[in-house]
């Protein structure tokens, strides 16, 4: 009986939690006219999630491209085709890898340092006494930390997707031999701007909006402890990554059913 | 723009007269006398009471803060001082009673209300809470840049002034992380003061700081409430210090006021909890020993156990 109220308990506890965490995604959309009126502060959030984000994006989206020419390359050819190793690569790159993958490795990387920043500014009591200085820190603090994230997160999986290319190509044309014209031609004829381009650019939009909004509710949400910090940065690598795929394969299952 | 600008100079000429403020002979440090808290009250408490999860942390608070007087609030930790604060600040709101600040009650103002209000009020967190992405410079122009349009030339001219007054103009380049606790203290104290607020709270002032900057601090409170005419509301368990510089003191404990008076009165207050406090003895009504069974039975039933 004890066991099931507590299971009860913290059910009802993580819906609470779950309205908490949308009314507070409502007051980051209404108090978001700061971060529109003063652009330097959201210009300023683009810069530490994104432009600081550049390295591992990049080197990843080189790496993740590499592979899939080689293990492309060595499907492809059982079939006799190499030549579509190009569409392959980008294919998978733009539709899928690319937006999740980078979701990903921003979650880890900008998502828990949003987190952990606003964790500190709590403990820290820097949020208690914007308050008291008439700013809101929602307005101040969150709104262009979530618009940062979100407008930085379609840019890095484009970049990730265009790197991953240049790794397929390097790999298959370059090392294997694969030839170019046709990897080139046979991408730029197969891969649809609307199909494929626009709906990878829409899913990672949407991954953008859960990492961050995960991000900035779990530090604004912390215990104003060194531990409460370190368990929402835990929470927030965790939970977006889970909503991230939950989300993958809901869009996926919407975007591209009988295509 | 000069109407806006004409405010921050208010009380700032006094003050800037000295250029070794610290050294100035105009203000007397030890306990002000005459004090007659009947004087027009900037901060009415009637009635408080402040539960926090069905635990009673303020039971019928009653409290006045007259304009242009240091009053301290004192109490070992825990007995609900900081949470005074926070309710006459608007970051809590009371079970019961009110809290009247400039003749508002603050519990019943909307959110715009309530940030009027605060534009008016400056505090001062127990370890400063400077904004630690922003320089000493940028942290104290804060408030003038979300709150005035003031331009930057004119800002950077307060901010000098500010920061001139708490001896630390030579630092307005450093970053907080650069700062020691002392420092970092005067430049929130600067910050508090930003906007010539007609309120000043300090949440445990004192607390952590070595010797020379303590004193720093405590005649920096003085000094500031004077020449601004504000009041000054401080939160501390610091006696010694806190005695020099206050008109008046309110001892709470256990969440309730146990004494009232002026500096004087305290120091040579015969209530056992006052005495016990402001003399730092080690055993009285707070006491030592942490609440448990009786020393002997423990040793018994140790020495059953053993056999």
């Amino acid at each position: 009986m004890r066991a099931l109220s507590r299971l009860g308990r913290q059910f009802t506890g993580r819906i609470w939690r779950l309205g908490y965490a949308s009314r507070f995604f409502l007051a980051i959309l209404l108090y978001s006219g700061t971060s529109l009126r003063r652009l330097h502060l959201t210009v300023r959030e683009v810069y530490f999630t994104g432009v600081l984000s550049l390295i591992i994006i990049l080197v990843s989206g080189l790496f993740v491209g590499m592979v899939l020419g080689l293990q492309g390359y060595d499907t492809l050819q059982r079939y006799g085709s190499t030549e579509a190793l190009g569409v392959l690569v980008s294919l998978s790159l733009v539709r899928e890898l690319g937006p999740v993958v980078s979701a990903l490795l921003f979650a880890s990387r900008a998502g828990s340092a949003i987190t952990a920043e606003i964790g500190m500014m709590k403990a820290t009591e820097q949020l208690s006494a914007m308050e008291m200085m008439a700013v809101d820190p929602i307005a101040r603090v969150v709104a262009p930390r979530f618009w940062g994230g979100v407008i930085s997160m379609p840019l890095l999986a484009a970049l990730f997707s265009a790197m991953g290319i240049f790794g397929g190509y390097l790999v298959g044309v370059q090392l294997i031999g694969v030839d170019e014209g046709s990897f080139w031609s046979q991408m730029q004829a197969s891969v649809d701007f609307r199909e494929d381009i626009l709906n990878g650019v829409i899913k990672s939009f949407v991954f953008g909006i859960i990492v961050s909004w995960v991000a900035v509710f779990e530090g604004y949400d912390a215990e104003p402890t060194a531990e409460g910090v370190s368990g929402a940065t835990t929470r927030t690598v965790v939970t977006s990554s889970l909503a991230i795929l939950a989300a993958d394969f809901i869009l996926t299952a919407f975007m591209f059913t009988g295509t | 723009m000069w109407a806006a600008f004409t405010p921050f100079f208010t009380g700032w000429c006094r003050l800037m007269g000295d250029p070794i403020l610290l050294e100035s002979p105009a203000v007397k440090l030890t306990g002000v006398p005459g004090v007659n808290m009947s004087q027009e009250l900037l901060v009415e408490i009637r009635d408080l009471n402040f539960t926090y999860d069905g635990r009673p942390i303020l039971t019928g608070i009653n409290m006045t803060i007259p304009r242009g007087k240091v009053v301290a609030v004192m109490g070992s930790s825990g007995c609900g001082k900081t949470t005074t604060l926070r309710l006459i600040g608007g970051q809590l709101k009371p079970t019961s009673g009110e809290v009247r600040v400039g003749g508002q009650v603050v519990h019943e103002l909307d959110s715009d209300g309530l940030y009027n209000l605060r534009r008016r009020m400056g505090m001062l967190f127990q370890f400063g809470a400077l904004f630690t992405d922003m320089s000493v410079y940028d942290n104290i122009a804060f408030q003038m840049r979300e709150h005035t349009d003031l331009p930057e030339a004119l800002i950077r001219d307060l901010v000098m002034m500010k920061l001139h007054a708490v001896g630390l103009r030579g630092a307005h380049t450093l970053m907080p992380a650069e700062l020691s606790g002392g420092m970092a203290r005067r430049v929130a104290l600067a910050r508090a003061i930003a906007l010539d607020p007609m309120l000043i709270m300090y949440d445990e002032p004192f607390a952590g700081l070595d010797p020379i900057s303590l004193s720093i601090v405590g005649e920096l409170i003085r000094k500031l409430t004077d020449a601004l005419g504000a009041s000054s509301i401080v939160v501390t368990h610091d006696v010694q210090e806190s005695l020099k510089i206050v008109d008046y003191v309110y001892f709470v404990s256990e969440g309730k006021i146990v004494a009232e008076g002026t500096a004087e009165e305290m120091k040579h207050s015969e209530v056992p909890y006052v005495h016990q406090f402001v003399w730092g003895e080690a055993d009285g009504p707070v006491p030592f020993q942490y609440p448990s069974r009786p020393y002997g039975e423990e040793l018994m039933e140790g020495a059953v156990r053993r056999g």
